[in-house]
């Protein structure tokens, strides 16, 4: 009975109304994950779960039982910072910094996402394998909402990030 | 040093100065802790034996809390208080208010006023009991709907005679518009943690304007302010919506005091819509008289907005419409109509952001009836001087961005007839607007102290809020003292700090920038008499002091002990003297969908004259943003209130549609070469609101060339875009 956050276990929270997203900033005392609406509307609180980006708000701790958890702080260090985490610092891909580790968990998986030939609605041919355009980096990333309207930088950071993978 | 700029400062020193860092476009100092999730946020900090707190608020558009029965929910697990001192604020300060917000919150004026809080061991014990607990009311009835009451005069500026000048005039344009209201809606929301020891208080808050906000919360809680610390070293984002002291904050304050432990307060994301500032909406007239030639003879802006009784600040629409464009004859009118929705305040760019677009819709529509090419019109019409008061004005790119944006952008310059260009079900269009925002510096401190080792430490209160302080001060104090900026440990949002301006009204920059470059000329002041040479006779190099017959190393000259310096900024008579202000010019590429009316802007481009460049990389962002902003507030975003209650129907991010990433596409920004001496020692202005000021007119301008509809409503939503289209 435990979750799994960035190869760590931690047992089961008590209180069963314990969002995953609580769970992680207050008993993992992983605060790098953010708590922007607590409805699932902004995308800060975006972790990699089981090798899928979900908004952490929307999902009770308890159900998580077993999970492989990925946050911002298992995507690099101060002393190693990833590939991500690096061109969004190249691009100033970021502001203020409250919506960032969202968008670099949410960039990080949605790049396997479009590896694997997940479409999406700016997928014109639903049968070939999608292509990194940046209209796809923008309708991919159109979950994670960020006010200081980084986003011409952010895509130019995904684009850059994802450069460097292939 | 101290200095009260009577006069223009356009020695330029930071242009001879040897370090090269200041406008270099550098990564932001703080940006590995914020990639990393490191950067620690108001709510984030482990404290021992932390409460939780959940403010409770009460579904009545106005009246009284008769009772509130703390019985309800004592028993319930983990929960220890109910707080419903009458010490708690019902609403947020206006920004740079420096006294308590309103109070007592039971006094209730708008829909979803907070009136208690509820504390509890963990935050879903705090949560449950804040929906249990039983609050007794009596409502009544007051006015919610800005167009149902009367209003009242705010401000008038007349010359000549403009209904005159209209009778007469070749050509003129006399429209009405409505805008709706805005929210900030940073993504940090609301946040603090106080602690209350010997009779001291220390909160971590989420806040833009430290020196104010202490001022606000020791007034709130009946406490001197060397008795309040406040500390907001990370903001998650302000946009005028943490200027002032806000509800959680004074309510965790008061909370930890009453119980002896620290208590933790985060709003909600629907509390935050609902009860922090919303920018008012506007019902605005804009009239041009013009002569054969597309010259102004009259101009006249009139606009309505609203705020709750009591309330100081009135949108200030007019703001830039003062001074943009020539005409001799002139009305300006701002009216306010007081309502009960929650608190009218500043949302980013607080007048120009809804009142320049307005002007510049109507600009493009004397263009066309005067068959001049929208550019050229609007350079025709640039004043020689102040129209309503003569002063001269400072430093002034609106030509330069509206010629240097035209070419980057590829405006054609012509005449022009709408509905020229289609792409299968597309209607493809192109606009222009100025940009302007008046510029404003308030007084400002900073100490800079030079380490043994050669480094150097930036001390003030002043906070980033996402906005780039941490480099720009950084670049400040190595041009000065010939350090790299990596040298240079910038520290900020700490009231323990020297006082600086906090960051609103895009004062930050030039503030802050200015009291830090009289620090370090403090310390070449203070080296050149250990050297016994004249202080403009050092150079300042990578660490090596030079003057004429010598060098040495700044560590040998420090000699083992610190040096430190206070700068001290107050603006005086030359921000009195002269006009001031920030200007630019947008251009926007759209597309209009001939059958549903949805617009989506293709590309837009954005020249923008804001003084002196601190961090060419940080200041592009901020306009990047103001641009980003242009597009939400040109499309989606409104407040949307009942017009029974008042109350406000999309609290929420799913309902209050700010921009995604896939409705900005790519954006070019121009940083014009600009030194404006009279705006600050350090010849900056302010950058972060001018990119939100007109954008959404050009917007407007290029919906109509695309499909000609010309829209005067915002935000320009499908179904306003389809009705004004041309049926054929």
């Amino acid at each position: 009975m435990a979750i799994s956050i960035n190869g760590q276990d931690y047992p089961l929270p008590a209180d069963p109304r314990t969002s995953l997203l609580d769970f992680i900033r207050r008993e993992a005392g992983l605060t790098g994950t953010k708590k922007g609406c607590d409805h699932g509307q902004c995308g800060a609180c975006t972790v990699i779960v089981n090798g899928i980006r979900i908004n952490s708000c929307l999902s009770l701790a308890v159900t998580n039982d077993g999970d492989e958890v990925t946050t911002i702080e298992g995507l690099g260090t101060m002393a190693a910072p990833g590939t991500m985490q690096e061109a969004f610092m190249a691009h100033d891909g970021f502001q203020c910094g409250y919506c960032t580790p969202g968008q670099i968990c949410s960039a990080t998986a949605m790049l396997q996402e479009l590896a694997a030939g997940w479409p999406s609605d700016a997928t014109a041919d639903l049968e070939a394998a999608p292509t990194l355009t940046d209209e796809e980096i923008r309708e991919r990333m159109s979950g994670n909402l960020c006010r200081c309207g980084a986003y011409a930088n952010i895509v130019a950071a995904i684009r850059d990030a994802a450069g460097e993978h292939a | 040093m101290h200095l009260k700029q009577d006069k223009p400062d356009n020695r330029n020193v930071l242009d001879t100065t040897a370090q090269g860092v200041i406008g270099a476009p550098l990564t932001r100092p703080e940006g590995l802790l914020k990639v990393t999730g490191t950067a620690t946020y108001a709510a984030e900090y482990e404290v021992e034996g932390c409460l939780e707190g959940v403010l409770v608020s009460v579904p009545i558009m106005s009246g009284e809390v008769l009772s509130i029965d703390e019985d309800s929910v004592l028993a319930m697990p983990g929960v220890v208080a109910v707080i419903s001192d009458e010490r708690l604020t019902g609403r947020a300060a206006q920004g740079t208010a420096g006294e308590a917000p309103f109070q007592p919150a039971q006094t209730v004026c708008y829909w979803g006023q907070p009136v208690a809080l509820v504390v509890a061991e963990t935050f879903e014990q705090a949560r449950d009991a804040a929906k249990h607990l039983v609050i007794e009311t009596r409502a009544q009835d007051v006015p919610v709907d800005p167009e149902k009451v009367d209003t009242k005069v705010e401000e008038t500026t007349r010359t000549g005679d403009l209904a005159h000048a209209m009778a007469e005039a070749a050509h003129s344009v006399d429209v009405e518009f409505t805008t709706e209201g805005h929210a900030s809606a940073a993504m940090e929301p609301h946040a603090a943690i106080a602690q209350w020891q010997d009779d001291s208080l220390t909160v971590h808050a989420s806040l833009q304007m430290l020196k104010f906000n202490r001022a606000e919360l020791a007034d709130s809680l009946g406490l001197k302010e060397e008795q309040v610390r406040l500390v907001s070293p990370y903001v998650g984002g302000g946009f005028g919506s943490k200027l002032g002291i806000s509800q959680e904050a004074v309510a965790a304050s008061l909370a930890a005091m009453h119980l002896g432990r620290p208590v933790r307060v985060v709003m909600s994301r629907q509390q935050v819509f609902q009860t922090i500032m919303r920018r008012s909406e506007t019902h605005q007239r804009v009239r041009l008289a013009a002569d054969n030639e597309g010259r102004l003879t009259g101009f006249g802006h009139e606009a309505r907005v609203s705020n709750l009784p009591g309330e100081s600040f009135a949108e200030p629409v007019l703001q830039s419409s003062q001074f943009l464009y020539a005409g001799e004859n002139r009305l300006l009118q701002l009216e306010i109509a007081r309502i009960h929705r929650m608190t009218a305040g500043s949302v980013r760019a607080p007048g120009e952001a809804v009142g320049v677009q307005t002007v510049e819709q109507a600009m493009d529509m004397l263009a066309e009836k005067a068959g001049i090419d929208p550019v050229e019109l609007r350079l025709r019409n640039i004043p020689e001087k102040h129209p309503a008061n003569g002063k001269p004005f400072s430093s002034r790119k609106l030509a330069e961005a509206l010629r240097e944006g035209a070419k980057a952008f590829g405006w054609e310059p012509r005449p022009r007839k709408p509905r020229h260009t289609r792409e299968g079900e597309w209607w493809i269009g192109t606009g222009v607007a100025s940009a302007a925002r008046v510029h404003a510096v308030v007084e400002a401190k900073a100490r800079v102290t030079l380490r043994p080792d050669g480094t150097a430490v930036v001390e003030t209160d002043m906070t980033d809020i996402g906005t780039g302080t941490y480099a720009i001060l950084g670049q400040v104090a190595g041009e000065m003292l010939g350090l790299m900026p990596d040298d240079i440990d910038v520290r900020l949002g700490d009231t323990d700090f020297p006082a600086g301006s906090g960051s609103g009204g895009s004062w930050g920059a030039a503030s802050c920038g200015s009291a830090v470059f009289l620090a370090c000329e403090g310390l070449r002041k203070k080296l050149a008499e250990r050297l016994k040479v004249a202080d403009d006779g050092l150079t300042l190099k990578d660490g090596f002091v030079r003057w004429d017959g010598g060098e040495k190393a700044l560590t040998e000259l420090l000699d083992g002990k610190p040096l430190d310096a206070t700068g001290h900024f107050e603006p005086g008579d030359s921000t009195e003297d002269m006009a001031i202000s920030s200007y630019g010019a947008f251009f926007a590429e759209v597309a209009v969908n001939h059958w549903t009316g949805e617009t989506r802007v293709r590309r837009m481009t954005g020249a923008f004259g804001i003084g002196r460049v601190l961090n060419a990389r940080t200041a592009r962002s901020q306009c990047l943003g103001g641009m980003t902003w242009c597009i939400g507030n040109a499309l989606t975003e409104t407040l949307l209130f009942d017009p029974n209650d008042g109350h406000l129907v999309n609290c929420d991010l799913a309902e209050y549609h700010v921009p995604v990433n896939r409705d900005v596409p790519d954006l070019d920004v121009l940083l014009l070469e600009e030194r404006d001496g009279s705006a600050s020692p350090i010849q900056a202005k302010g950058v972060g609101e001018l990119g939100l000021c007109g954008g959404a007119g050009a917007i407007a301008n290029a919906i109509y060339d695309a499909c000609g509809a010309r829209v005067f409503a915002y935000p320009m939503a499908p179904n306003r875009v389809l009705a004004a289209m041309p049926q054929n």
